[in-house]
């Protein structure tokens, strides 16, 4: 249910013409939303940023969530998976579901 | 990636039969300008609020989708978790509530030069909901129209 709050969430910031990147935990729940701009993370519900206490895990999330916004020539519906043996960069893979 | 996989079978099924709202057209806002000079606020679903603050109403049929401003310059140790749910562990958001409203990671990034400056305010929501009609209808817009007001140029959303 949060990731599709913050899905609808994301779609009035843009239509408001603030750049949004929205975290998601259920990329099968991001495919039938579409939030304009969001990286899926393979992490469990209640830990979307990683690891508490892990500033540098929780950085590299984010960080590549920053990322999926300056991406170049990218449309939407735009969704990224987030790897975590890399520690990032986000793998780019635009949806057209 | 969180799987279905977590949740107990009643929640798998009502999950898995749920109309997902789904986002048709598709609405894009290109950032305009680097991260460096922008601002950002952050916007959570965790249900966090502030001590003073109203806590999020469990009660709410379909769910509670008003919103609480989180002043930039608060306390991330002092958010409370108000969330629902009951479905996910609530114990990595309260050993540390940057997990799911990260106000000392955007302070670090501002330090780094990496965005331009943080808002006043961020927000928190209680995602817990499974009718957004009322959220796509009024609390949402209210929010983005606010965010937009204040200037904010860019938007990170964290569920949990």
């Amino acid at each position: 249910m949060c990731t599709q709050a913050v899905g609808l969430a994301a779609a009035e910031l843009e239509r408001r013409g603030i750049a949004t990147v929205a975290i998601q935990l259920l990329r099968r729940v991001a495919e039938r939303v579409r939030p304009p701009r969001a990286l899926c993370v393979p992490f469990r519900h209640g830990y979307p940023l990683d690891v508490p206490g892990d500033p540098a895990r929780q950085t590299a999330v984010i960080e590549a969530a920053l990322r999926l916004l300056e991406a170049p020539d990218s449309r939407p519906p735009l969704l990224a998976d987030y790897r975590v043996a890399a520690g990032g960069p986000a793998r780019m893979r635009e949806d057209r579901s | 990636m969180g799987d279905l996989a977590e949740f107990s079978p009643a929640v798998r099924l009502f999950l898995k039969a749920y109309p997902w709202r789904r986002i048709d057209p598709v609405p894009w806002s290109p950032l305009r300008k680097p991260l460096a000079v922008c601002r950002l606020a952050l916007v959570s679903s965790a249900g966090f609020v502030l001590p003073g603050q109203e806590p999020f109403d469990a009660a709410v049929r379909g769910g509670d989708v008003s919103f609480r401003d989180i002043p930039s310059d608060a306390d991330a140790a002092s958010l409370v978790d108000t969330h629902r749910s009951r479905s996910f562990d609530h114990a990595g958001i309260r050993s540390d509530p940057n997990l799911a409203l990260p106000l000392d990671r955007a302070r670090e990034l501002l330090a780094a030069g990496r965005i331009g400056s943080l808002n006043r305010r961020h927000l928190s929501f209680m995602g817990s909901i499974t009718a957004p009609g009322r959220l796509v209808r009024d609390s949402a817009p209210r929010a983005a129209r606010g965010l937009s007001e204040d200037g904010v140029d860019v938007a990170l959303l964290i569920p949990v």
